[in-house]
């Protein structure tokens, strides 16, 4: 496989780079690989922190300002950031105000957060983890490390971001926060694995008649493969599977994202969408806002996933708030 | 067998993780390929990343203890590694080294006693069992077999390869329920890779 890269060694070092270089309203530390808004820290401001293995950019540096995070740390690639990352955010956008950590739930990021959250707790600082788990695919939560962590983080950053941004004192934020994953619920699938620079192969091969079924971010194969499908058909299952999973049937207004992983045009993105937004509303569920792009990928993987948060008018408020980050721009 | 009066210095530890660095270099492609058939194909190169970081920190500065070696080493594994490996191999090595205390010089069963301590350590923070597939399916045999180092080797060499058959409960190969099963698990794999590199400075 060709990439476009100067050695896998390199790919987290040279993509900061060239982030330095894009977007000077961000501060990069390219070799502790830290992304912090370039006012940081803002006095008084909760200071939101969140990171986790490259490879699913924009997540989370290119949601770096104002609106959403105050700081982000990029570890390898698929690869939890070390506790090291996160002191030393801490310590550069620490407003007097606490500090919310957004950990997606692997086993890796949670050991690392939790291990940071001590040392940051010991400086003095107060400190909240909300946990992101909105991957229904997982449904054997007894017996795996429980549901991962995947497209329900956009929501988590961008509502509590927008409560922080608004002057909320950390327990709220961290209420947001939670209220947000809680309602958050992904659903994804590969037509073609990704390729890490390290292994320069798909981390799976999956024959071209055929689709998986669940996958997650990281390349680890899906639950469930099955003979490729057309976008209406994916659309029912991924649909059908989030809605079967809220309490409520159904559930009350909803954003959804259709996310692409990285490798499937937009072409194929909006056709998809327009085929989930039918699969919502032949099962009586009601669309509050869409949102349709990359945002959450897993390097070239070709494929989608579908996460949806269902909003009350308060959430639904604090994601129409501005906000202005590389990945994510709107109402300024 | 290492008999009940054999001292052990701080050289013998530093040693130990020189083996083990040796070790993880030369089997990085299979610890990567494995993690390829159930994980996401990094556990060679992340090993191999922290295990150098490691060395370089040791062979920077002398330390004057066995545990004061293991301490460094362990933190330098969870600044380095990333992942699930960094901190649970790192408190492996940091909570062995907190064990060993300031003692300069550390028996066989000091150094038994105090890997025990990290390994239930490993388990503490990572709430496997036994049988769930994961590094601990080496360690915790091992380790009962100290000091016997090479009874302990070929026991984490057999735990590791144990783990073919059985279904992952915890990390990411978890979420391949019956699909993990079929593969050795990447993290038993380096760990039977350091007990392995610990019998052979014991000799």
């Amino acid at each position: 496989m060709k990439l476009l890269i100067n050695g896998a060694e390199r790919v987290v070092a040279d993509a900061l780079r060239g982030m330095a270089a894009a977007h000077p309203e961000l501060r990069v530390d390219v070799e502790r690989r830290l992304v912090v808004r370039r006012d940081a820290p803002v006095a008084g401001k909760v200071a939101l922190i969140s990171g986790g293995g490259s490879g699913h950019e924009p997540l989370h540096a290119g949601f770096v300002g104002p609106g959403m995070l105050d700081a982000a740390c990029a570890g390898e690639v698929f690869t939890s950031p070390v506790p090291d990352q996160m002191t030393r955010a801490a310590s550069q956008v620490h407003g007097g105000a606490g500090v919310l950590l957004i950990v997606k739930n692997y086993t890796g990021d949670v050991l690392n957060f939790d291990m940071a959250a001590e040392l940051v707790e010991e400086d003095g600082i107060e400190v909240t983890k909300v946990v992101v788990q909105d991957d229904v695919a997982v449904t054997d939560s007894t017996f795996t490390a429980g549901r991962r962590g995947t497209g329900g983080t956009l929501f988590v950053e961008k509502l509590a971001g927008a409560a922080a941004e608004e002057g909320a004192p950390l327990a709220r934020v961290a209420e947001i926060a939670r209220r947000a994953a809680d309602a958050s619920r992904s659903f994804g699938v590969a037509l073609h694995g990704p390729t890490t620079p390290a292994k320069g192969s798909p981390t799976f091969d999956l024959p071209p008649d055929e689709l998986e079924l669940g996958i997650g971010i990281h390349g680890e194969p899906g639950r469930e493969r099955r003979a490729m499908l057309s976008a209406a058909e994916i659309a029912d299952v991924t649909v059908e599977a989030l809605l079967a999973d809220y309490p409520a049937s159904p559930p009350g207004p909803l954003i959804c994202l259709t996310n692409g992983m990285g490798g499937t045009p937009l072409l194929e993105l909006y056709g998809f969408h327009a085929e989930v937004v039918r699969a919502l509303d032949e099962r009586g569920a009601t669309l509050a806002r869409s949102l349709v792009g990359n945002y959450v990928t897993s390097l070239d993987m070709a494929g989608c996933s579908v996460s949806l948060c269902e909003v009350d008018d308060e959430l639904l408020r604090l994601w129409d708030a501005p906000v202005s980050t590389p990945g994510l721009r709107w109402g300024h | 067998m290492a008999g009940q009066t054999a001292e052990r210095d701080a050289a013998f530890i530093v040693e130990w993780l020189r083996a083990s660095t040796e070790a993880v270099r030369a089997e990085s492609d299979r610890l990567t390929e494995l993690d390829s058939a159930i994980g996401d194909a990094d556990h060679g190169t992340n090993m191999r990343r922290g295990f150098t970081a490691v060395m370089t920190t040791l062979d920077a500065e002398e330390r004057a203890t066995p545990g004061g070696v293991l301490l460094v080493a362990g933190r330098t594994l969870v600044s380095t590694v990333g992942g699930a490996s960094g901190p649970l191999f790192g408190t492996l090595l940091r909570r062995s080294g907190k064990a060993l205390g300031e003692a300069e010089r550390v028996s066989d069963e000091d150094v038994r006693d105090a890997l025990r301590a990290g390994v239930a350590a490993v388990g503490q923070l990572g709430g496997a069992a036994l049988g769930d597939k994961t590094m601990l399916d080496a360690l915790l045999p091992a380790v009962a077999e100290l000091p016997d180092y090479a009874a302990a080797a070929r026991a984490a060499e057999e735990g590791a390869k144990a783990t073919i058959p059985l279904r992952a409960h915890k990390g990411r190969a978890s979420y391949l329920g019956e699909r993990s099963v079929g593969h050795e698990d990447p993290g038993a794999a380096s760990a039977a890779l350091l007990l392995g590199a610990l019998f052979q400075v014991s000799r």
